[in-house]
Order: structure tokens, then C-alpha cells, then sequence
């Protein structure tokens, strides 16, 4: 690609984000004009915040399609290729378990980028409060970063069966429903919202190009039906990995 | 100008620290496992570094003008104003928040290049684009419902939990009359929506909320927005899929 050509696309989607950004600031603007009826304080520093957040978002728009959206495919297709998978050796049909690379790769995506989430430190820190400091920082920490973990490979291993996705996440909310009859009443909402927050803004594209490579290179798979749901797996098993740590150490708790 | 670099400085970091575990894993997987050369390397890495300046720019963005007066106005209609207005800042706030969310953006057109690929929509750009904007825009809608339902939810002080089950029930109606091809992205909607400029205002929205109640523990009542936001848009998305394939 040539310098003009990049160029050309920063100020497409320089362009393209502006109008992303003007809802948000019509709303902001409309608001505090219209109903609030106060001059708005620092109002050279809001706009300047507006232009920071348009630069940004173009610039992180344009990184995303330049390196992770095409590493999310590439570590997909590199990781299923027969010829890697058989060693260089003539290549046999593949079943679900010769794609364990795919799943560990997945593992360990979702756990590196999990338990490092400012959002989920901040929920831990909440729930510790909350519970009196039954439930462990650390351990819930832990327990939501192996919950992503776990949901992610084991929607890559959905991808790579090509069951459909809605008996999973079906069973994964009657297990949800189960727990929420049990767990302490404090910790549901918490639960609810971990599924939602630990999922940040550089972990979706990339888990999303993941799975979209992975249906694009696993034989018989279709992309647009088998290639999405990692996301959604990623959000429902820490709900599930929350209430469970929630309940398991009230439970040793008591017992003392 | 030296603070302002040294605020950007500190969201640089944060970002290095988003992105650092990802690149740890990949370059991991890429000498130890794969090993073999990365293609169009020099490439790669200017996107990685334009990921990282983007986010930083756009947080410091964010926190010098929008969540300033987003919070401000979140606390200002939670404490006093009326339930009618209360109700419509708490839509037009999920719903615009939703619309500028990066992710949802970045998915949304990945999402219309495999329908294009997959004939299921025109290939041609246009058709595309008003895919991805269908999508984002019943995504928008359906959080900015699921804010103004969680506002209420507050309000009343419902319990939490038959929203989200019979959200669930209704997740699961839905794809049952939903085409295939929509039912993973709509899954995947809910997790996409709630990050970066989504959560903290909708979190201010909601505790602000919940503290200037009697009678409302914030702890309670407080979370459960951003639960509500990820269910809804399942549900929004499906009804596109339905209407639109």
C-alpha cells in the first residue's frame, strides 16, 4: 500500500467516523441546551475532547483493519493448516482434537486479556466489599479470566464441530437461571454485569477475526453461520464463573 | 500542553497494557508454535501502533469532554427532573453511546463483508454499508430501550432477575423463528455493545440513580444497566435478521 493511498483512507474514515461521533454530541449538546438551560462549563475543552475522540476512533478503526483484524485470521488459518496440524507428513482427515492448537490459542487469549481488565478489577473490587471480604479479589479475578478462557475455546471448538450455536448458549442460561436461585442475592447483579464488561474493545475484534478464520479454513464450515457466537460465549461464561466463585466461598465460608 | 502529555502519556500506558497481553500470546504462538514468518510485517506493526495511539487519543478524548458532561447530566436528571425526561436522557444516552462504540462499529462491518461474501446480501459497497448500519442502528435502539427499561427497573425497584430471564426466554423464541445466518452475530451483538464509552456513563447513569433514592441500595440496584444491554440487543438484532433476510 502507498503512503497516498493510506492516507486517502485515514481521512475516509476520519470522514466516515464523524458522523459515528455526532449522535452522542447532538444528544449531549440538545440536552444541556434544551432541558438543563446552563452554559456549558469548559465548553473549549469539551470540543477539543470531540476532536481527540474523532482522531482516535479513525486512527483505532484504521489499526484494527491494518493488524487485527488480519492477525485474528492469520493466527486462525495458520493454526488449522493440515500441513502444520500432520506435521509435513501426507495429510488425513482431521477430526475435532487435532485442532488443539486452536483451542489453547484461544485459552490463553482469553485469559491473558481477561485478567488484566481494569473493568473486572474494579467489579472484584466491588464484590469484595460487598460479601465482607468473603470473596477474594484474586479468586475472582481468577475465576471470571478462566470463565472467558474456557468460553472462548469452547466456542472454537463449536466452530470446528459446527454444532449450532443456540443449543450452547441455551444451556448456558439454564445454567445461569439454576444459579441465580442460589447464589447470594448480592452478587447477581454483579454476575449479570461481568458477562458484559470484561469483554474490551481490542479483545472483540480480534476474537471476532478468530472466528471468522477458523470457519473460513475448517472444511465445511460456512462463515456467517458458523464464524460468530466467540463474543457471546465470552460473555456468558463469566456470569456463570462469577456466581459460581460467589457461591463456592460463601459456602467454605459458613463452614468455618 | 506538558499536562496534556503527560494525561496522554498515562492513557498510552493503559492502552499498552490492553494490548500487551495480546501480542505476548500471539508472538508466543508465532516463534514457539507456528513459526513461520509473519506476511506484510511492516504493515502489521503500523496498525498495532495506530491501535494504540487511536485508543489512547480517544480515551483522553473521552474523558476531557464527554464523560465530564455525561456524568454531570447522568447525576443532574438521576437527583431531580422529571421521571419523563429522566426516561428520555436514559434512551437517547444508550443510544448514542452505542452508535460511536468502537467495537460494534469494527464488527458490524466484518460482519456485512461475510454476508456479502456468503450472497447473502449485494457485494457492492453500498449494499454493505447499509447492512453494517442496519445493524449498528437496531443494536442503538435496542440499548437505548434497555437503558430506559433498566431506569425504570430502578425506579420501581423490580427485581433484576425476571428481567434477564425473561429476556433469556425471549432470546430463545426469538431464534427459533430468526434465520441462521443472523443468529451468531445477534449472540455475539450483546457482548460488542458495552465497552469503552458505554459503561461508564451508563454506570454513572445507574448509581447516580440508585443513590439519590430512598430506600435503594446502590449495590443492588446501581448494576444490572449494562446487564440488560447486552441482552437486549440479541433480541433487536434477530427481529433485523428476520426483517431484512
Amino acid at each position: 500500500m502507498s503512503f497516498a493511498d493510506m492516507l486517502t483512507q485515514i481521512i475516509d474514515t476520519i470522514l466516515t467516523t464523524f458522523t459515528d461521533v455526532l449522535p452522542i454530541a447532538a444528544i449531549l449538546f440538545g440536552f444541556q441546551f434544551a432541558v438543563i438551560r446552563k452554559p456549558l462549563p469548559n465548553l473549549g475543552r469539551v470540543l477539543a475532547g470531540f476532536a481527540w475522540v474523532l482522531v482516535g476512533l479513525s486512527l483505532f478503526l484504521i489499526g484494527l483493519e491494518w493488524a487485527l483484524f488480519p492477525l485474528g485470521r492469520l493466527m486462525a488459518q495458520q493454526l488449522t493448516d493440515p500441513v502444520f496440524l500432520s506435521g509435513g507428513e501426507a495429510v488425513v482427515e482431521l477430526v475435532w482434537s487435532d485442532y488443539y492448537w486452536v483451542y489453547l490459542f484461544a485459552f490463553f487469549i482469553g485469559f491473558a486479556t481477561t485478567i488484566a481488565e481494569p473493568s473486572l478489577i474494579a467489579v472484584a473490587i466491588k464484590a469484595n466489599e460487598v460479601s465482607g471480604g468473603s470473596i477474594g479479589i484474586w479468586g475472582l479475578r481468577l475465576s471470571v479470566a478462566l470463565g472467558v478462557a474456557i468460553g472462548i475455546s469452547l466456542g472454537c471448538y463449536r466452530i470446528v464441530v459446527g454444532d449450532p450455536i443456540h443449543w450452547y448458549i441455551i444451556a448456558g442460561y439454564v445454567v445461569v437461571v439454576i444459579q441465580t436461585m442460589f447464589a447470594p442475592k448480592m452478587i447477581t447483579p454483579l454476575a449479570y454485569d461481568s458477562g458484559g464488561v470484561t469483554t474490551s474493545t481490542v479483545t472483540v475484534p480480534l476474537v471476532a477475526a478468530l472466528g471468522l478464520g477458523l470457519a473460513e479454513t475448517v472444511p465445511g464450515r460456512n462463515p456467517i453461520i458458523d464464524g460468530f457466537g466467540l463474543i457471546a460465549f465470552a460473555s456468558l461464561f463469566p456470569i456463570m464463573s462469577v456466581m459460581a466463585y460467589a457461591q463456592i466461598s460463601l459456602w467454605f465460608g459458613a463452614k468455618k | 500542553m506538558v499536562k496534556t502529555l503527560v494525561t496522554l502519556f498515562k492513557f498510552m500506558l493503559g492502552s499498552i497494557r490492553d494490548l500487551a497481553p495480546i501480542i505476548m500470546v500471539i508472538l508466543f504462538f508465532q516463534l514457539v508454535v507456528i513459526q513461520q514468518p509473519l506476511p506484510n510485517v511492516g504493515q502489521l506493526l503500523l496498525g498495532v501502533l495506530f491501535v494504540l495511539l487511536g485508543l489512547t487519543f480517544f480515551i483522553h478524548g473521552l474523558e476531557q469532554g464527554l464523560f465530564p458532561i455525561g456524568e454531570s447530566m447522568a447525576h443532574a436528571f438521576a437527583r431531580k427532573g422529571s421521571v419523563g425526561w429522566l426516561l428520555t436522557f436514559a434512551f437517547c444516552l444508550g443510544f448514542g453511546t452505542t452508535v460511536a462504540e468502537p467495537a460494534l462499529i469494527a464488527v458490524a462491518a466484518e460482519a456485512a463483508r461475510v454476508a456479502a461474501a456468503g450472497d447473502l446480501i449485494g457485494s457492492t459497497q453500498v449494499a454493505m454499508d447499509s447492512y453494517a448500519q442496519g445493524l449498528r442502528m437496531s443494536v442503538a435502539l435496542s440499548v437505548g430501550i434497555a437503558i430506559l427499561l433498566g431506569v425504570l427497573r430502578i425506579l420501581k425497584g423490580w427485581p433484576l432477575q425476571w428481567f434477564i430471564i425473561g429476556g433469556y426466554v425471549l432470546v430463545v423464541v426469538m431464534t427459533i423463528f430468526a434465520p441462521v445466518e443472523i443468529i451468531g452475530i445477534a449472540y455475539d451483538s450483546g457482548g460488542v455493545t458495552t465497552s469503552t464509552i458505554t459503561v461508564p456513563l451508563v454506570t454513572a447513569l445507574g448509581v447516580g440513580l440508585a443513590s439519590s433514592i430512598k430506600g435503594r441500595n446502590p449495590m443492588i440496584d446501581g448494576f444490572g444497566l449494562i446487564a440488560l444491554a447486552s441482552l437486549n440487543p440479541m433480541i433487536f438484532v434477530m427481529a433485523y435478521g428476520m426483517v431484512m433476510l
